[in-house]
């Protein structure tokens, strides 16, 4: 028996996806969305995907039930209505949670956000070969034997030339009969990327704004892993000096403080050129801060860093500045002056959760 | 009588020694062929509800990605499923232990004997194996002609009214054969009469008014469109809306079906009920091999688990049945037994008339789910099995026990089978405000509509009466007019 139910299947995940991408907007700001993240998989309520009908309201109607209990004792909870079977009771509306691969994602993203494929760097990229076994050949090593091949041909000589007896069926092959497998070199192009995320911990930096940037950095992550294998993130945290952190640390470390955005970006920079030689590495630094920098002098150093260093070893500089009551958002302004002319540096401002759409739109669009 | 099997031997051998413990019961079932499946398999045949064979929708996929998703995480597994047809499919679990096998199949045939007997199956189409079949290439046609999406989108419309349909209509007669001719006013003419003097006796003027007011009340009716509120609206926009040919023939394909799985949802109490009484008795009287014991006895209790917010069908029907066969073999019923007041004399009442056995099998005849609670659930049955009704509280934000009260239970109980549990809507007028649109009156019984729900379902209604539709409920005790234009929706109150 096929499975006719496929193609019906395969119908219900077109509509889940169509009702993502149409909801696209409210899930990119929703940060629970990532807890829910498996190692391929991420995982999506999608509401009301029922077909409606004329229904009693749920609550109004109650029901009967079996078992133990005084009038006025609860319920334990998720017993919901008799032979109803349907998950999610929270106010009538009928969620449906639905396993999406992250590669899935990433399309449904790029599609609605109208988001460029991006060029890895074309003449630096690596070529790796791969062997490929396509063919025979007559010579060959005899750990590669075809053995069915050299059967057959020694079949087929033997009955043209008469030899063959089908009373006596036997095939001897003779040294011209062998075959072996014989394989081509495939060029493999094979593109590496590495994200360094750098984020400001100073005092201002409340959780709101992490939560923010966490999100966020999900998303790059999700578009950038679909263009390149083997994607690797850094992060690095800074107040008054930078160090590197693993990414729990990334996202849940405070610090108080002042803020000297220079050093995160000789961090990155020291980073990038012992390891990421911008030969062969595609490199994304990303930056969040609330923008408030130590000193006017810090902030040119900055900008002499970036204009002269970091901009030409990057595929793409890109500065996220979320909104915080304490920060000045000075700095965006001063990068926008300096380098903004660049069409390898993304800035944007995000004033709160529902800035986030249009921040992956700015940073990712570039296409770089 | 052995039909052709695709069955491996040693399940073959099971299957005839089953069947011949049900007929020895007295079980009368038609030819029931079984089929084993992979869990794949099966997930995809529950997912089309039963059918291998059902039109394209995507909606058996959504059920298939449940089901196979409840099997991968291990929370649930289909043990059984059988069709209504004639011979019946009934389908086996290829991974199940074969004490399983066994118990699935002495279910299943208690299942089929119901199918066959039960008066509520009488109308329904026994070769519906091949009728899905149809209806799964006509579809298929017109989605090849007209393209997925759109033929798609129009079954979605029509799923979402398929429970308008008039649940009781198979079994009664809603129109005259022939529908009589337009004329002149009738006039009442009262009984007949030979002798002059006793005409006023007979037909008194006051009679002949009422009679002819009947007249002119019934003539004014068929004036109205349609002349009664039609419960099967599927029908009402069968003969009455602007479809398309193709159309027309989806929305029937659609009302069809409807009616065909109607009965298996009015007699799930029963049915389950019925079936699990056999398996029982089938399994612990003759079937099972001493080493299987402990296995069934964890399934069966499984089956029969009972959860506080959840009435399971398969215990409470069990139960009952088990309950009407003890009080018949006791003759704890009629006048005199109900008359009996003293509590102990009720409690030891045992008349051995034995009539127990001969008693199901005339109730799995007659009944259906709703007048086998009204008749069959007792006051001590309902302390016996604690049963209780349940409602949400909002002061507290949670469901809670409600009562325990014999009449309140009942009442709840009837209330959620009424109507196939569904709430009582019918088509009032075709030619609302004389323009044409269409008004459903829904018939509040103190339980408001589900909202949002109901927006929805009459955006989809509009696009099958072309015109706008309108719906009159009550919600909060307040009259209200629900309407959609094609546009937009419109609520407002109306006196009722």
């Amino acid at each position: 028996m096929t499975l006719k139910i496929k193609q019906d299947h395969a119908r219900f995940r077109d509509i889940i996806r169509g009702r993502i991408k149409r909801n696209l907007k409210k899930y990119v700001q929703k940060g629970e969305m990532i807890g829910k993240k498996g190692k391929e998989f991420i995982t999506i309520p999608v509401p009301t995907i029922d077909i409606p009908h004329f229904v009693f309201g749920e609550r109004s109607q109650g029901g009967v039930g079996q078992g133990e209990g005084e009038p006025g004792d609860p319920l334990s909870p998720g017993d919901g209505q008799p032979g109803s079977g349907q998950a999610g009771q929270g106010e009538g509306q009928h969620i449906l949670e639905v396993d999406v691969s992250l590669e899935e994602l990433a399309d449904i993203l790029g599609e609605e956000l109208s988001l460029p494929r991006i060029q890895p760097k074309g003449k630096d990229r690596i070529v790796a070969t791969k062997l490929k076994y396509t063919g025979v050949a007559p010579a060959g090593p005899e750990s590669l034997r075809h053995f069915k091949r050299t059967y057959k041909q020694a079949l087929r000589r033997q009955i043209a030339s008469g030899s063959y007896n089908w009373r006596k069926p036997l095939i001897v092959p003779v040294r011209e009969d062998r075959r072996y497998r014989s394989w081509k070199q495939v060029p493999l192009p094979e593109t590496n990327a590495v994200v360094i995320y750098m984020m400001d911990v100073s005092g201002s930096m409340g959780d709101e704004q992490k939560e923010i940037v966490r999100i966020e950095s999900f998303w790059i992550d999700t578009w950038l892993r679909k263009h390149y294998k083997g994607l690797e993130t850094r992060y690095i945290i800074h107040d008054a000096v930078a160090r590197e952190v693993d990414r729990d640390t990334f996202f849940h470390t405070r610090e108080s403080g002042g803020t000297m955005i220079s050093s995160a970006y000789k961090l990155a920079l020291e980073m990038i050129e012992s390891e990421y030689s911008p030969g062969s590495w595609n490199v994304y630094p990303f930056h969040f801060s609330d923008g408030d920098n130590w000193s006017a002098d810090d902030t040119r150093l900055c900008v002499d860093l970036l204009q002269n260093r970091i901009l030409p070893a990057v595929n793409l500089f890109a500065y996220g500045q979320v909104e915080s009551p304490y920060g000045s958002g000075q700095f965006i302004k001063d990068l926008k002056d300096a380098i903004g002319a660049h069409d390898n540096v993304a800035l944007s401002e995000i004033a709160d959760k529902d800035g986030i759409y249009g921040s992956i739109k700015t940073f990712l669009g570039t296409g770089n | 009588m052995d039909r052709k099997t695709q069955l491996p031997a040693h399940l073959h051998d099971i299957r005839k020694r089953i069947e011949g413990y049900a007929r020895e019961y007295g079980l009368d079932f038609f030819d029931t062929i079984f089929e084993v499946l992979n869990f794949d398999e099966i997930n995809m045949v529950a997912a089309y509800g039963g059918f291998p064979n059902r039109y394209p929708h995507w909606r058996f996929g959504m059920d298939y990605e449940r089901l196979a998703k409840g099997y991968e995480y291990g929370l649930s597994k289909i043990y059984e499923m059988v069709i209504n047809n004639d011979p019946s499919y009934a389908y086996l679990l290829e991974s199940n232990m074969d004490v399983d096998q066994k118990l699935v199949m002495a279910h299943v045939y208690g299942h089929v004997d119901f199918f066959k007997n039960n008066f509520m199956f009488r109308h329904t189409n026994r070769k519906m194996m091949d009728q899905m079949a149809n209806h799964a290439t006509r579809v298929r046609r017109y989605q090849d002609k007209l393209g997925v999406e759109l033929v798609e989108d129009f079954i979605d419309r029509c799923l979402s009214i398929e429970n308008l349909i008039d649940y009781q209509s198979p079994y009664v007669k809603r129109r005259p054969d022939h529908p009589e001719e337009e004329g002149e006013r009738k006039v009442a003419k009262g009984f007949k009469s030979e002798r002059e003097y006793m005409r006023e006796f007979i037909n008194p003027p006051e009679f002949l008014k009422a009679q002819q007011k009947l007249l002119d009340e019934e003539a004014a009716r068929k004036r109205k469109f349609p002349e009664r509120p039609e419960r099967d609206v599927l029908l009402f926009l069968l003969e009455n809306a602007p479809l398309e040919r193709w159309e027309h023939d989806v929305l029937s394909i659609v009302r069809e079906e409807a009616y065909y799985f109607a009965p298996q949802g009015q007699t799930k109490i029963m049915n389950e009920g019925w079936a699990t009484y056999w398996h029982s008795k089938i399994m612990t009287e003759k079937a099972l091999d001493a080493s299987e014991i402990i296995d069934y006895a964890d399934h069966h209790s499984g089956t029969l688990a009972t959860h506080p917010g959840q009435l399971n069908p398969y215990k409470l029907g069990v139960e009952l049945w088990r309950d009407i066969e003890d009080r018949w073999n006791k003759g704890r019923f009629g006048k005199e037994y109900d008359d009996c007041d003293s509590f102990v004399e009720r409690k030891h009442w045992d008349k051995r008339l034995g009539l127990g056995r001969e008693k199901i099998f005339e109730v799995r005849k007659h009944y259906n789910d709703v007048t086998f609670i009204d008749e069959f659930l007792t006051l001590e049955f309902v302390l016996d099995q604690r049963l209780f009704t349940y409602g949400y509280n909002d002061k507290h934000q949670r469901w809670e026990v409600m009562e325990r009260e014999f009449k309140k239970v009942k009442e709840k109980l009837l209330h959620m089978l009424t109507n196939f549990g569904q709430p009582m809507i019918a088509v009032e007028d075709g030619n609302f405000d004389n323009r044409g649109e269409l008004l459903l009156v829904h018939k509040h019984d103190g339980v408001d509509l589900k909202l949002d729900y109901a927006r929805d379902t009459l955006k989809h209604l509009q696009s099958l009466w072309r015109r706008p539709v309108n719906l009159v409920s009550k919600i909060e005790g307040r009259g209200t007019l629900f309407r959609f234009d094609g546009k937009e929706h419109g609520d407002r109150r109306v006196e009722l």
